[in-house]
């Protein structure tokens, strides 16, 4: 049972709230409520909203994490927040009063995440739980509505949840509308002001296609969907909007997972250990942030290695190496500066590419790995050769990475309404039973003939999907 | 800024069982999936000859949450333990679906997992609620009334003399008696004290119907040369549905397995299974020893008598008119008794199936059915029950 009262972690707040403004860090509003281990399995489930749509994934996912962790297969994360403002985090009753205290310390780092880092800055925190409740309360309504009810309005979010993340990655480049978009096309149609026009033959003039809809390929395919195809009806262009929504203020959690748990954990450290702890709590402290911080043998803790690459930030930035030193005009002591500014202006991606260095990954002893026949074999160690390959591996594998980029060319293809779209390829093959599943989804949400344009074992296919199931054919590349 | 923390609220915690809708849900979708795939489910070979409470992985197609995901050809970075070589094997490759990227997963919607667990006692229930037998129905065939008149229920003051309670009476009369003699004032004296009629208590015996829950399955199984390990193994489906069907059913059922090829024996499951005899068949034999069994341990109006033959139909020509004979008698008794020819596909010969010596036996609670494929065993079990169906209703 727990050591500890409510007044206790509220005194050791005001502490480690006095290190937060001490260190800088710039946090909303934090609001923590006491739970208990049922209470937390049903926020994971829910991605921690108190109020969430019902569907039949979220009772999936509540029951595979209850039985991991009735079989000790896993155990409970200690602290569960999410990106609202005020900030809200859930605190697990049995958890020891040192567990608390990381937590809590934990919770400001991320906290202070989500207020500056520019990919949260579009998620308007202040209406994060309001939204959500919203999206509840439509649903319900459309469930309970007696000419809908809950087989159709799952017809749709089944559908709508395949496709939830094919949309657009980077949430700061602004979208043009159709007519934004048509101008744009004209112009860059619009032969260039040449200087030399009595040297150069003049350049043929090519109309634009400003009938085809999208204008330019489209990545919001849910979007897309709910604007173009007459049929669907309001509840169930409603229904597309919500997912739609939901996953956006999801995405920047998705772009920033390495970077976010790093920083919680850096930071938690470091107030920590400023607080003087007694010692018994300072040793049950360092024994729960060796686990959650600790490298993970075969797989990737982001934890690990996010706040191995703070701390080395931290290192090159206070005390540059001379070559840094001539090279950048580095000087001394720039560490805590340098942090602050990584935080708000990188995502994984960048984050990676820019200051996952070669010793860093010698050091942590990162592999590439392939399949072979049926097992999972090293292709690359971060030797002189690999690390290259190896970070350009992990790059392309984190955030939105993992999710191919599959784009909306024409909607109305065969002069028929067909869906045409093609899969950017990059060397990763899509798979193809999932690729089937979810053109029927597709298929299910435009109803008519959709066809996407790939590349599987280097050759170009294309892959429809219609009333008669899926069929493949190549095309000439 | 100022950080609000709220106290666990007991009464909240037990109100809010948030999940409790969608886990319904989940649960029905499960279900759902299992009832679709569930002839594949039974041609696995790892759910026969299993006990009731073990749990079985079913993979489960329909629940899926399905995206546009990266296939195999996409390669990861994991973390070594400080000497990591190429070619050095890091685990496996997982086949179904996505890379087992456990890192990632947290944060990805995407993740999956691809099998339940569900005990065998759930599977067979969901299976058989696949066969649509009302509960009512299987309540008919369950009972065979067996009039038994042992049962004793109270006491009367009338009845034949074998049933005279001597012990109540004698107390009855001694009651009477001290009644008596006090009320006259007398002491007890050695003076004889006769019964009376009013003295004589009976046993009462009610004739009760009894229920006969009882039920044996027969298993008899060509075990001649011809019949290869493949079509063992599909007899073996064969008889393990049906056992687990009749199991649902009866209270008390017992099986019997009988190993035939030119001689019948009855053996045990082992030897039933795994046990190669080489030789030629006489497919009356296995008939007439099941019909001895019967006679001596399994009474049909106390036994409800489920028999069923597996074999290749590989038959001595000279046999066939005993067999049939057999059969007739073999159907008589029992409550259902079926033939099933398995021949695997390629493996097929025309000139020797009993499938066309059988269709003379005129029975209407016999059945054939040929299974060439593990695949077909689910179906042929439903025509096999829809016949002991067509029975019931008919009796009904």
């Amino acid at each position: 049972m727990a050591t500890w009262e409510l007044k206790d972690l509220e005194s050791w707040d005001a502490r480690i709230r006095e290190k937060v403004r001490e260190f800088g860090l710039d946090c909303y509003p934090q609001e923590f409520e006491v739970c208990d281990h049922l209470q937390m399995l049903g926020y994971m489930a829910y991605s921690g909203m108190p109020s969430h749509y019902p569907h039949w994934s979220y009772g999936k996912a509540y029951e595979k994490l209850k039985t991991l962790y009735d079989y000790g297969v896993s155990g409970l994360p200690y602290e569960m927040v999410i990106n609202s403002n005020p900030a809200l985090a859930y605190l697990m009753r049995d958890n020891s009063l040192a567990l608390q205290l990381l937590t809590v310390a934990h919770v400001y780092g991320h906290n202070d995440f989500f207020k500056n880092n520019f990919t949260f800055r579009r998620t308007r925190a202040e209406y994060t739980i309001s939204t959500f409740k919203a999206h509840a309360d439509r649903v319900r309504t459309y469930v309970e509505d007696p000419s809908i009810g809950i087989g159709k309005v799952e017809s749709i979010l089944d559908a709508a949840h395949a496709l939830s993340l094919q949309c657009r990655r980077n949430l700061a480049i602004k979208k043009l509308d159709l007519e934004a978009d048509r101008e744009r096309l004209l112009d860059a149609a619009r032969p260039r002001e040449d200087p030399f026009y009595a040297l150069h033959r003049r350049r043929e003039y090519q109309d634009p296609d400003l009938k085809k809809i999208p204008t330019s390929p489209e990545e919001d395919l849910l979007l897309f969907i709910r604007d173009y195809n007459p049929f669907l009806a309001e509840w169930e262009k409603d229904l597309l909007t919500i997912v739609h929504e939901q996953v956006q203020y999801f995405i920047p959690q998705i772009e920033t997972k390495i970077m976010n748990e790093g920083w919680a954990s850096y930071w938690h450290r470091e107030i920590l250990n400023s607080l003087e702890l007694p010692q018994e709590l300072h040793l049950e402290f360092l024994v729960r942030h060796n686990q959650v911080v600790r490298p993970l043998e075969g797989g990737l803790n982001p934890y690990h290695l996010g706040l191995k690459i703070w701390e080395d930030i931290r290192r090159r930035y206070d005390d540059p190496s001379p070559e840094d030193a001539r090279e950048f005009h580095r000087s001394k002591g720039e560490g805590t500066k340098q942090l602050f500014e990584v935080r708000a202006a990188d995502r994984d991606a960048s984050f990676l590419r820019r200051f996952l260095t070669e010793e860093l990954m010698r050091e942590m002893d990162l592999f590439q790995y392939r399949a072979k026949g049926n097992d999972l074999v090293v292709s690359e160690v971060s030797d002189q050769e690999g690390w290259t390959k190896i970070k350009e591996t992990l790059i392309k594998n984190v955030g939105m990475g993992g999710v191919p980029v599959i784009k909306i060319e024409d909607s109305g293809y065969g002069d028929n309404r067909e869906l045409y779209l093609k899969h950017d390829h990059d060397g990763r093959d899509l798979h193809l039973e999932y690729a089937e599943r979810t053109l029927a989804y597709l298929y299910r949400l435009w109803g008519r003939e959709v066809a996407v344009e790939t590349v599987i074992g280097g050759k170009r296919m294309l892959l429809a999907f219609n009333d008669r199931g899926m069929s493949t054919k190549s095309l000439k590349s | 800024m100022d950080t609000i923390f709220r106290p666990y609220q007991r009464s909240d915690a037990e109100r809010s069982d948030r999940s409790a809708g969608d886990r319904l849900r989940h649960r029905q979708k499960v279900r759902e999936s299992i009832r679709e795939n569930i002839a594949d489910i039974i041609a696995e070979e790892s759910i026969i000859g299993k006990s009731k409470d073990r749990v079985i992985k079913v993979p489960l197609r329909g629940i899926k949450e399905y995206r546009f995901v990266y296939g195999e050809n996409e390669a990861g970075v994991g973390q070594g333990n400080g000497n990591s070589q190429p070619g050095q094997v890091v685990g496996q490759a997982q086949r179904e679906g996505q890379k087992g990227n456990e890192d990632r997963a947290g944060d990805r919607p995407g993740q999956d997992y691809y099998e339940t667990d569900v005990t065998l006692e759930e599977l067979i229930d969901i299976m058989f609620e696949d066969l649509e037998l009302p509960d009512m129905e299987r309540k008919a065939l369950r009972q065979i009334a067996a009039p038994r008149l042992s049962k004793r229920k109270g006491y009367r003051s009338v009845g034949i003399r074998v049933r005279l309670d001597k012990r109540r009476t004698v107390r009855a009369k001694l009651r009477r008696e001290l009644a008596s003699r006090r009320q006259r004032n007398e002491p007890v004296e050695n003076e004889r004290f006769p019964f009376h009629d009013d003295d004589l208590i009976y046993r009462h015996v009610v004739a009760e119907e009894k229920r006969e829950s009882n039920a044996v399955v027969i298993c008899i199984m060509d075990t001649s040369g011809s019949m290869d390990t493949m079509k063992k193994y599909l007899a073996r489906s064969f008889f393990f549905l049906l056992y687990q069907f009749i199991a649902t059913k009866y209270r008390n059922v017992e099986i019997v397995f009988i190993a035939h090829h030119t001689e019948a024996a009855e053996v045990n499951e082992e030897e039933f299974f795994h046990k190669g005899e080489s030789g030629g068949t006489f497919i009356s034999a296995g008939y007439t020893k099941a019909l001895e069994i019967i006679q001596e341990r399994y009474h049909p109006s106390l036994w409800n008598i489920y028999s069923f033959h597996c074999s290749d139909g590989d038959n001595f020509e000279s046999d066939n008119p005993a067999a049939l004979r057999a059969a007739k008698e073999l159907a008589d008794v029992s409550n259902l008794f079926g033939y099933g020819e398995i021949k695997p596909l390629g493996s097929r010969y025309y000139e020797s199936s009993m499938l066309n010596i059988f269709r003379r036996l005129e029975a209407d609670n016999f059945q054939t059915i040929l299974i060439e494929r593990k695949e077909d065993i689910w179906p042929s079990f439903k025509a096999l029950l829809a016949k002991d169906r067509g029975k019931e209703a008919a009796t009904a």
